[in-house]
Order: C-alpha cells, then sequence, then structure tokens
C-alpha cells in the first residue's frame, strides 16, 4: 500500500469513471464540431450549445480524475464502503432478462418476450419457483398489455397473439 | 383574478364527478408506488404520459398531483414498517419511524406521519395559492435573458448545492443536457448528435430516460448488490395515538411545514435538506424527559416534523414549476413535459392564458390532501400488506411495466437498446453516488434555456454583455455563482481557521 502519497487501494474504479466522463465530454465536442454550418444567419447557432455543454463535461471529468489522484471520493461514502461483495449471479440472470426481452419483442411480442423477462429477473433476485412466475410473469404481462393498450391508447404491438386479443 | 374567485372557479371546476374521480385514481395510485420500495412518483408520471393523449389537460394533472402527493403520504409507511425509505424524503422519517415501529408503536407512527402530511400538504397548497400569484406578477416583467439566467441558477442549486459533491452533482447535469441536445435543432434544422440513426432524429424521450434512471438502473443495481435473505415487515397494532402524542405531534407538524415550504419553493428544491433541518431542530426543542427517547426508543417528534417538512417541500416544488416553468425536482420536470405535450407552456402566463387548469388543479390538492388522510388510515392495513410483496416478483414486475412504457413510445428495438444502455450508466451512478435529478431537469430544461439564450441574443442583436447590464439577470448569475463556488470557499475558510488555530 502507497498510502504515504495518497493513493488509496480503492481509487482505481474512481479514475476509471473521471475518465469516462471526459470521453463523454469529448464525443460531444466531436458531434458538436461534426455539425455542419447553416448559411441561416442566426446570433446563437446549433454548435454553440453542444459546444458548452461538451466543455462542462470534459471540464467535471477532469476534476474527478483529479479527485480520484488523490485518492478517489468512493472510501468516503458509507454505504458504497460497506457494499456487500458483486453478485454475479443476480446480475448474469438479469442481463440475460433484458437480452431475452430484446430478442423476442420483435418476433413473439411483448407478452411472450416480458413473460420471458419476468421469469429470468425473478429467478435473479433469489425465486426457486419458475413455474410460477411463469404463471405470475403470464398475468403481469397481459395486465400490463391491456392496461397500456385499451386505458392508455398505448400501441405496443401483440406480435403473435394478435387478432386474439 | 384574485386568489378567491381563483379558489372559486377551482373548486367549482374540481368537485365535478370526473375530476373528483381523477383525483382518487391518483391518491390511491400515488400512495401504492409511494409504499413500493424502489419506485417513485417520477416514474409512475413517466409511465402514465401516454394519457396526455387521452384525456383533458385539467383530468391529466388531478391525476399526476394525486399521483405527486400520494407517493409523499405512502413514502412514510415503507421507512416505518420496513426501515427502508419508500423515496428520499423519507430518509429521516426512518430513523425514528422505524425504532417506533420495533417498540410496537407503528400505529402511531403511521398516525402522526399522515396527520402531519395532511397538516403540511394543506399549508404547502394555501403556500401555493397566495404566492402563486405574487411570484407571477414579478415574473412577468422578465425577458428572455432573465429566464436564462434563472435557468441557470436553477441548474447551478439542483447540480451543486444538493447532494455530497459539486462535481457529481454537475456531471449528472451535464449527462442530461447532452441527452436533451440529441435531435433536430428546433431552429436549424440541423441534425445534432444523433450519430447518423434515424430514431434519433425526434431526440431521446424523457419517458425513456426517466424509466431508464428510476427503473433499470435501480433494479441493476440491487441485482448487482443483491444478498438472499427476506426483509421484516412490522406488524401495524393499534393506530390509536394518546393525547400524549398529540400533544408532542402538533408543534413538530407546523414547525416542519413551515420550514419544509420555503425549501420546496426556492430553486433548490429538494426535500432532504428541511427534512434533515426539521429533524435536528424537534431533538433540540423536545422536551428533556422526552429526550432519550430519540434514537433509542422513538421520538414521534422525529416522525411528525421531518414527515411534515417532506410533504410541505413537496407542495412548494409546484411553486416554481406553476409560475415560472422551471422544475427543481425530477417529478416536476416530468410533469413539465407533460405540459408541453399539450402545447401549453408553463410560466407567469399560464395563470392568465389557463386560469382555469391552474385554479382546478390547485383546489385538486386541497381535495387530494383529505382524500389522501382518509384513505390512508382505515387503509393502513392493505398497504402493509403491499408491503409483502416479495422482492424477486415485485422487481420482475416493474421492469415489465419498464418495457412496456418505453417499447410503447415507438414500437422500436433501438428505444429499448438506449434504454438498457442508460440503465447501465444509472446503476453505476448508484455505485458512484452520482444523483439522478439532474439529469431528468438537465434534459428538460437544457432545451428551453438554450431557446430563451437565443431569443436574448436575438433580442439585444449578438450583444452578450445583455446579460451582466440587466440588472435582475446579473444578479440571478451572480446568486447562481455563489451557490456554485460558496461552499467550496466556506470549507477553504473554515479549513484555515482550524490550520492557524493553536492545535490542542
Amino acid at each position: 500500500m502507497r498510502r504515504m502519497n495518497g493513493e488509496r487501494p480503492g481509487a482505481m474504479p474512481d479514475l476509471v469513471v473521471g475518465v469516462f466522463v471526459v470521453l463523454l465530454g469529448l464525443l460531444c465536442l466531436w458531434q458538436a464540431w461534426a455539425i455542419p454550418v447553416t448559411p441561416l444567419y442566426a446570433q446563437v447557432g446549433p454548435k454553440f450549445m453542444p459546444y458548452v455543454v461538451g466543455t462542462l463535461v470534459c471540464a467535471v471529468g477532469i476534476g474527478l480524475v483529479g479527485v480520484a489522484l488523490r485518492g478517489g471520493w468512493s472510501h468516503t461514502i458509507e454505504e458504497v464502503e460497506h457494499l456487500p461483495p458483486t453478485n454475479w449471479r443476480a446480475l448474469g440472470l438479469l442481463g440475460a432478462g433484458l437480452v431475452a426481452n430484446l430478442v423476442l419483442i420483435g418476433t413473439l411480442g411483448f407478452v411472450f418476450a416480458a413473460t420471458a423477462q419476468f421469469v429470468l429477473v425473478a429467478a435473479s433476485f433469489g425465486s426457486r419457483h419458475p413455474i410460477r412466475d411463469l404463471a405470475i410473469g403470464i398475468a403481469v404481462s397481459l395486465g400490463a398489455y391491456l392496461a397500456f393498450d385499451k386505458l392508455l391508447g398505448v400501441n405496443i404491438g401483440a406480435g403473435i397473439l394478435e387478432g386474439i386479443l | 383574478m384574485d386568489v378567491w374567485s381563483g379558489l372559486a372557479l377551482g373548486f367549482g371546476n374540481a368537485l365535478s364527478i370526473t375530476n373528483l374521480g381523477w383525483a382518487l385514481l391518483g391518491c390511491f395510485l400515488g400512495t401504492a408506488i409511494g409504499v413500493l420500495p424502489g419506485i417513485g412518483p417520477a416514474l409512475t408520471i413517466a409511465l402514465l404520459l401516454p394519457i396526455t393523449f387521452q384525456v383533458s389537460a385539467t383530468g391529466a394533472f388531478i391525476l399526476f398531483c394525486g399521483v405527486f402527493y400520494g407517493a409523499m403520504y405512502g413514502g412514510s409507511t415503507t421507512s416505518i414498517l420496513l426501515n427502508t425509505p419508500g423515496e428520499s424524503g423519507s430518509i429521516i422519517t426512518a430513523l425514528e419511524g422505524a425504532k417506533m415501529a420495533r417498540n410496537g408503536r407503528a400505529g402511531p407512527a403511521l398516525v402522526t406521519a399522515a396527520i402531519g402530511s395532511f397538516v403540511a400538504g394543506t399549508i404547502g397548497t394555501l403556500g401555493i395559492s397566495f404566492i402563486g400569484p405574487v411570484v407571477v406578477e414579478l415574473a412577468l416583467n422578465l425577458g428572455p435573458a432573465e429566464y436564462f439566467a434563472l435557468m441557470v441558477l436553477c441548474f447551478a442549486t439542483v447540480s451543486a448545492v444538493l447532494g455530497g459533491s459539486a462535481l457529481r452533482g454537475l456531471a449528472s447535469l451535464g449527462l442530461g443536457l447532452l441527452i436533451g441536445l440529441v435531435g433536430i435543432d428546433l431552429q436549424t434544422g440541423q441534425p445534432r448528435l444523433t450519430f447518423g440513426v434515424p430514431e434519433l432524429l425526434d431526440g431521446i424521450d424523457v419517458v425513456l430516460v426517466a424509466v431508464a434512471l428510476f427503473a433499470v438502473g435501480e433494479t441493476l443495481f440491487l441485482a448487482w448488490t443483491h444478498v438472499p435473505g427476506k426483509q421484516e415487515v412490522r406488524e401495524v397494532g393499534s393506530l390509536m395515538m394518546s393525547r400524549e402524542d398529540w400533544k408532542r405531534s402538533t408543534g413538530p407538524w407546523f414547525r416542519g411545514a413551515l420550514l419544509g415550504f420555503p425549501f420546496g419553493v426556492m430553486p433548490a428544491g429538494g426535500t432532504e435538506m428541511p427534512t434533515m433541518l426539521s429533524y435536528y431542530a424537534e431533538r433540540k426543542m423536545v422536551r428533556a424527559r422526552y429526550r432519550h427517547e430519540f434514537g433509542t426508543t422513538g421520538a414521534i417528534e422525529g416522525v411528525a416534523g421531518p414527515e411534515a417538512a417532506n410533504n410541505a417541500a413537496a407542495a412548494g416544488v409546484l411553486v416554481p414549476m406553476l409560475t415560472l416553468g422551471l422544475p427543481t425536482s425530477a417529478t416536476a420536470a416530468i410533469m413539465l413535459s407533460a405540459f408541453q405535450s399539450y402545447g401549453i407552456q408553463p410560466g407567469p402566463l399560464l395563470f392568465t392564458a389557463q386560469a382555469d387548469l391552474v385554479w382546478t388543479l390547485i383546489a385538486s390538492l386541497y381535495i387530494a390532501n383529505i382524500m389522501l388522510v382518509v384513505l390512508n388510515l382505515p387503509l393502513v392495513g392493505l398497504w402493509a400488506r403491499i408491503l409483502k410483496i416479495p422482492t424477486p416478483q415485485l422487481y420482475a414486475g416493474i421492469l415489465v411495466f419498464a418495457t412496456i412504457g418505453t417499447y410503447g413510445i415507438s414500437n422500436s428495438v433501438v428505444d429499448l437498446v438506449l434504454l438498457y444502455g442508460i440503465g447501465i450508466i444509472a446503476m453505476f451512478m448508484r455505485r458512484f453516488d452520482f444523483p439522478t435529478a439532474p439529469v431528468v431537469i438537465g434534459m428538460i430544461l437544457g432545451p428551453m434555456a438554450e431557446q430563451a439564450l437565443r431569443q436574448a441574443m436575438t433580442i439585444s442583436q449578438g450583444d452578450w454583455t445583455t446579460f451582466f447590464t440587466r440588472p435582475i439577470s446579473l444578479s440571478i448569475l451572480l446568486i447562481a455563482l455563489v451557490a456554485l463556488v460558496g461552499p467550496r470557499l466556506w470549507g477553504l475558510v473554515v479549513r484555515n481557521r482550524m490550520d492557524s488555530a493553536p492545535s490542542a
């Protein structure tokens, strides 16, 4: 441990976050630069705000990198200090649920995609009853579909259930 | 229109069966989602936004305000029975409330929170009715330059004053501004930050961002840190408050409400600061013979005061939203986008151009408050049962609604990819303690600020000094500067003094 010069073991993740923010700012500046100039006369053109925002984000990111190099901020937050270890199983199942939804929603339709997602998400939070979750998932997805389609008038397409619902 | 005829008009409209129905639905829904940990009013109103295509503006806003007020009531139930705050304003309530519940006094804690919310909600709504028109009078003199300055002030306070660190708050704000820039520039028709993706030309929908931040990001973070096990829900027990409880609660209710409301009205917004201040004030002012209850068996003052402050501050947020069109909380920002979807621009003209809508809305707030206190006490058993929904099914269900709300925008898988992308960013924001509200406020207020800036520059014919030569604009910008660097400088001064003081 080289705590002498202010470095702490946990500052690396903070540094990555700072660099990410800088990159986000650069992305914004690059996109601002890429906006074609209009022949239309305007006091403040379409490029101005993107440049301001990009500069702001870059500056803040550099500030965060500075804080990270001086030991970071994560260790000062009590909630983060006592964080349990990463639960890869839960994250993996949840991610699988989101991907399943993404892949299925275009082909099988919302109800099936959402049900698959429901079962996987419930499993990720420790549910051990996939069959029961399947039943609840179908009920919740159908209920949500009907509520949004009939009451709120949101058209989400019934997929292969078209004509039945 | 003066306040009294405004209120008369408002109550006349609000007491119709349809509008009472919207208010009741909103209160019910709001309390339920306030009780459920993990979802709050911002997410719920975002998911309900499609309703703006179906019903009149009045009906929709009565519903939204019911949800807004209801969530405040419901949040306290969760803090008391579960010791997990249902939303950020209830964090303090959880301190003493959960301790009271552990000592079998959950009932009185719930009742004092509900009545405190009623007292504060009513005082807050009175504040809106009487202060709103005054603010409008002042605001009518403001031009685009002053508006731009006000928005800069708003940016400075929501990102730098609230939350743990100005840098992280500004980073969140920057992300929000960046998201707000995506799409076609309204003045010149140029696509900006679209990366050639046609789906991005219309910009990123606020529903998508709200769902990503408050549902997907939250769920991902909870999965990341998930520890198997069950949470214990305390029994409600008897709801009777003893005469002593009443006596001890009355002072805190009124003090909390009077403390909370001004905080809500100021552009700093937020409910964390007034609830905390109320808690410390009550702990100081409590009669000596009850002082030992704080932090041990749970003191009723510590629930009554902060809960009142929370509700009054939430009501106060509606003042800048309705009179200036400035949202200072995530929920207010989403309500503002609902106004925009009706083609209504909140601001000083709202009180004259849409007097019907504004006063009906205000009258409905009084009605919602009465409904909530009536709804909450007898139904507290039902709300406690909602808390028993197991975590796996609760979050699985939240994600179903998140999907449908997002996919419903344009039936596009691109939206879902964006949803998950922003959700992953939100998960890391939770882990690294970046506040989420500035993202929503930045994305809604950013385009408005840009428009005000361009108008001001057109009026001044390209003269940048317009922001500094107009006295009101200059003073607002100076306040923003103080808000941004003030706390930092103060910290330096204090540190210097500590350094120069002889070390003991």
